[in-house]
């Protein structure tokens, strides 16, 4: 019985320190909010607030996505690397997919150019009844 | 169609981009330019904003910008504006700062010796978690009330860009020096001993 309770309380204290993140996969999308580089590469003073608070809510257990809310009540929405969907930022979002667009519709109306033209025009044009002799003319005198 | 070597229909027209450029031309230069404006709006929208600093050298004093912001340690929020009538000396910091850390003891006897004349030191802590700030109040025993601005927001009203910096304000809650870098006693001599003596 002993055994049992005691492999139970083993269990779950591991459970409960069993870390749900870890700092390198969390540092990489997190600015330093000071330097503006991705935490992973700065070495200022406020990283290294930044590292040791993460460490700190690793240490209590949260996942990836509670710590980077946790960051964000802390530093503000700056300190994450994904551009935010408002103000100048939006246009990290928007620009892409305008040019994308604007790229297609440029292939699209060239392709359909290109398409009509050559279904349009005749590869090789008829020859005048002149010009006709006169090949006819100049076959002939090959064949001498 | 004729072909650029005057030969009807020897190849496809549209092969050779003719009649295609006039209908591309405007749309790929309106293009280039959006991007070419975004990319100049997005430079001058993150660069330092020095308009108070211009105001200041030409010895013209601008309102201080305000804003309701969390107090530091208390519940509720707080704003400079709820100080009009005293000389205050808005403090930017950060306890992750080295130079914040260096002038916080020159700025807590700086409030000692003026809350008696109408003046107050009033912080801006900023981008940092909470417990950290009261952390390091509480250790380096600073008395003077701090606002948290976390999103950093209100300081680019005054042009913030590094840490710490300081501003003086009148007691008409106009801006009357800047100090951006750490304060000295010399300074603070200099500039907020004349205001003291103001009236509004």
């Amino acid at each position: 019985m002993r055994v049992l309770i005691g492999l139970a309380l083993i269990l779950a204290l591991t459970g409960a320190v069993q870390p749900k993140a870890t700092l390198p996969d969390i540092e990489d999308e997190v600015m330093c909010v000071e330097c503006r580089t991705a935490l992973n590469i700065s070495q200022s003073p406020v990283a290294n607030q930044e590292r040791a608070f993460i460490r700190e809510k690793i240490a209590q257990g949260l996942d990836k996505q509670q710590i980077k809310a946790a960051l964000v009540d802390a530093y503000g929405p700056d300190v994450l690397a994904e551009p935010q969907a408002k103000g100048f930022d939006l246009s990290a979002w928007i620009v892409p997919g305008v040019l994308v667009a604007l790229t297609g519709t440029g292939v699209l109306l060239l392709a359909r150019r290109w398409r009509r033209g050559a279904v349009d025009e005749p590869a090789v044009a008829d020859l005048d009844p002149a010009d006709a002799r006169r090949l006819d003319a100049d076959l002939a005198a090959f064949d001498r | 169609m004729d072909n650029a070597r005057g030969v009807r229909g020897v190849y496809p027209a549209a092969t050779t981009l003719q009649g295609v450029r006039p209908r591309l031309y405007w749309p790929i230069t309106l293009a280039a330019a959006a991007l070419i404006a975004l990319l100049a709006y997005g430079v001058t929208a993150t660069g330092n904003d020095t308009t108070l600093d211009e105001a200041l050298a030409k010895g013209e004093r601008v309102t201080a910008p305000v804003a309701e912001l969390p107090r530091l340690g208390a519940s509720g929020t707080g704003s400079l504006a709820d100080e009009k009538g005293k000389v205050v000396v808005l403090n930017v910091w950060a306890s992750w700062c080295p130079p914040c850390k260096s002038e916080m003891p020159l700025l807590e006897r700086t409030h000692e010796r003026i809350s008696s004349q109408g003046g107050l030191v009033l912080g801006v802590d900023t981008q940092e978690p909470q417990e950290d700030a009261l952390r390091f109040l509480h250790k380096e025993r600073i008395t003077f009330p701090s606002l948290r601005d976390r999103d950093r927001e209100y300081g680019r009203k005054y042009g913030v860009s590094a840490y710490p910096e300081t501003f003086l304000i009148d007691r008409s809650g106009r801006i009357a020096a800047i100090r951006r870098g750490p304060v000295s006693r010399a300074w603070l001599d200099q500039h907020l001993t004349p205001l003291l003596r103001e009236r509004t």
